[in-house]
């Protein structure tokens, strides 16, 4: 009698970008099933939130997610703000928009990268973190951290963007640019890229409405909510820009919206540097005295969606109650809907075009055989499967030429 | 404001069932209402007049179990906040995962963390914690303590 081995390859592991478990239940090519299993890494933030004063919220939230770790303090902010019924300064609301929008072009360099990478494209992989990298130094010139960068609090941010600043983030903005367009044209014109991902994943209209999808994931589908247009926050009612949408609500649908969505960032940014310098330098914060009792709802637009925080204040120095929910907490459980039916090496894309963060929850997908049950692949199998795929589309293509 | 006249047209049609309004601002609304017609108001709000539901947050107080159902009317940026006070001994009330998948998860995640039980819901699995918590014990209640605290 042979006997099988099974090397389990996380929860945790190097390999995994973060901790998360999809179990694909298969009949032969096609996935039939899928599940999500979460709670290995849960830290219970609302919890802890409880235990500590409305200053240090700001760093605790700030750690939920390292690719956007502004939003949540963003909401927050927003938040306890509506509870003290302030408004923070312009010069602040500029300063809290340009820190927004950085990051929403840093986190969506980062999913094309990965994106191509689980299509076997490591050169749009290579390509897309490297243009990211001069946006981490940005932030690390504005806040002093590459990540995690500590700029909001109660009625305003923690540090000024003086005006040697303002050149220096034009001067890289304008190349980050001019990337952008050579990634968007490398990604938008490429037809295997066509082939792999249209029609893949697709997500209906009705769909996203059932789901309360949000962010790109609803975008894609013709749904336009932008928390940025629809509930007005920081500065960006003092700017012009466009909520990009598409219609086919598949994976290349997923990827026009955020690759356009940069170009939108970058407009917003340009446009608060000059909003910026019409501002007196160092009027940054509102002096707060007490955060009294009440309720706050405060919702940000985070690269991936809608974040929502709420707040309730008892007129003490921390929150009673904190509710706190992340865009990918709604986004991910769509893939009930835009898995279902596809191959495996389709399904590796559908699950990444979501831009699924799962603010620590547990990373691995697995694949199971919808009749026996058995394990049959893990995550590093789907991703080359995946790629082998892309391989084979190329050569058809090619031959075809 | 047109919000005001979204607010005004719903207390009118569920003027019995509605407890108490606050205003807060033009975009953010809570208004509180019987337990038992959470369905039927929430029937209207997403089948009816396209508000999208965001989340709902617990609370545990001295009036017992509260839950906010957060909605949102994004053509307007209305928050719309339908709040519910439950039995503190017996928290029990209508799931919303039949009108919607939204409510799914978070309404599994309540039960598990508070202890409210929602009546008909598909799968009222643990979420978070499968498989390695106690029954009957609820982190997120305010007389929980851990064992740190005990």
């Amino acid at each position: 009698m042979s006997r099988k081995t099974l090397i389990p390859i996380g929860p945790y592991h190097p390999l995994q970008e973060e901790p998360e478990l999809f179990k694909l239940y298969c009949d032969g090519e096609i996935v039939k099933d899928i599940q999500w299993v979460t709670g290995y890494n849960h830290r219970s933030i609302e919890k802890l939130s409880e235990s500590k004063t409305y200053e240090q919220v700001f760093f605790l939230v700030e750690r939920i997610c390292g690719i956007c770790s502004t939003s949540h303090p963003f909401a927050f902010a927003n938040a306890v703000e509506e509870i003290v019924g302030v408004e923070p300064t312009d010069r602040a609301k500029y300063i809290r928009s340009i820190i927004g929008e950085l990051e929403r072009i840093h986190s969506h360099l980062l999913w094309v990268g990965l994106a191509g990478h689980f299509l076997g494209y490591n050169t749009v992989f290579m390509w897309a973190w490297k243009y990211r990298e001069p946006i981490l130094d940005l932030f690390e010139m504005i806040t002093g951290n590459r990540n995690s960068y500590a700029m909001f609090k109660v009625g305003g941010v923690r540090r000024d963007i003086e005006g040697h600043k303002i050149t220096a983030i034009r001067k890289i903005l304008g190349e980050v640019k001019s990337k952008t367009d050579l990634l968007t044209g490398a990604v938008m014109d490429d037809p295997v890229i066509h082939a792999r991902t249209k029609g893949v994943g697709v997500l209906t209209r009705q769909d996203v409405i059932d789901y309360a999808a949000v962010g790109p994931t609803a975008r894609a589908s013709g749904v336009a909510i932008d928390v940025r247009k629809d509930d007005p926050y920081a500065a960006y009612p003092l700017v012009n820009w466009k909520v990009i949408t598409a219609e086919a609500g598949d994976v290349f649908a997923k990827a026009e919206v955020r690759l356009l969505e940069m170009y939108e960032s970058i407009s917003i940014i340009e446009q608060c540097l000059a909003g910026l310098e019409k501002e007196k330098e160092g009027d940054i914060t509102v002096k707060i005295k007490e955060i009294p009792e009440g309720i706050g709802n405060g919702r940000a637009e985070a690269p991936r969606g809608e974040v929502f925080h709420f707040v309730l204040s008892d007129g003490s120095n921390s929150p009673a109650r904190h509710k706190i929910r992340a865009p990918s907490y709604v986004n991910i459980a769509t893939f009930k809907k835009s898995c279902i039916g596809q191959t495996i090496a389709d399904a590796t894309i559908t699950l990444a075009g979501v831009d699924p963060c799962y603010c620590c929850t547990e990373r691995m997908a697995v694949v199971y055989d919808a009749n026996s049950g058995k394990k049959i692949m893990n995550a590093q199998e789907l991703i080359d499967i995946s790629a082998r795929r892309t391989i084979e589309l190329n050569r058809n293509i090619r031959n075809q030429i | 404001m047109k919000t005001d006249s979204i607010i005004k047209i719903f207390k009118e049609k569920f003027t019995s069932d509605i407890l108490e309004t606050i205003r807060k601002n033009e975009r953010r609304f809570i208004v509180t209402i019987k337990p038992e017609t959470l369905v039927k108001v929430a029937e209207y709000l997403y089948l009816s007049e396209g508000f999208r539901f965001i989340i709902a947050s617990a609370i545990h107080t001295k009036r017992g179990f509260e839950i906010h159902y957060h909605f949102s009317k994004d053509s307007e940026g209305l928050v719309l906040n339908i709040h519910v006070i439950l039995d503190r001994n017996n928290p029990e009330i209508e799931s919303l995962s039949n009108m919607f998948n939204a409510s799914n998860w978070i309404e599994r995640e309540m039960h598990e963390l508070f202890g409210i039980n929602f009546l008909n819901h598909p799968n009222q699995d643990k979420l978070i914690s499968e498989g390695n918590w106690a029954e009957g014990v609820y982190p997120y209640r305010k007389d929980f303590k851990s064992i740190t605290e005990e």
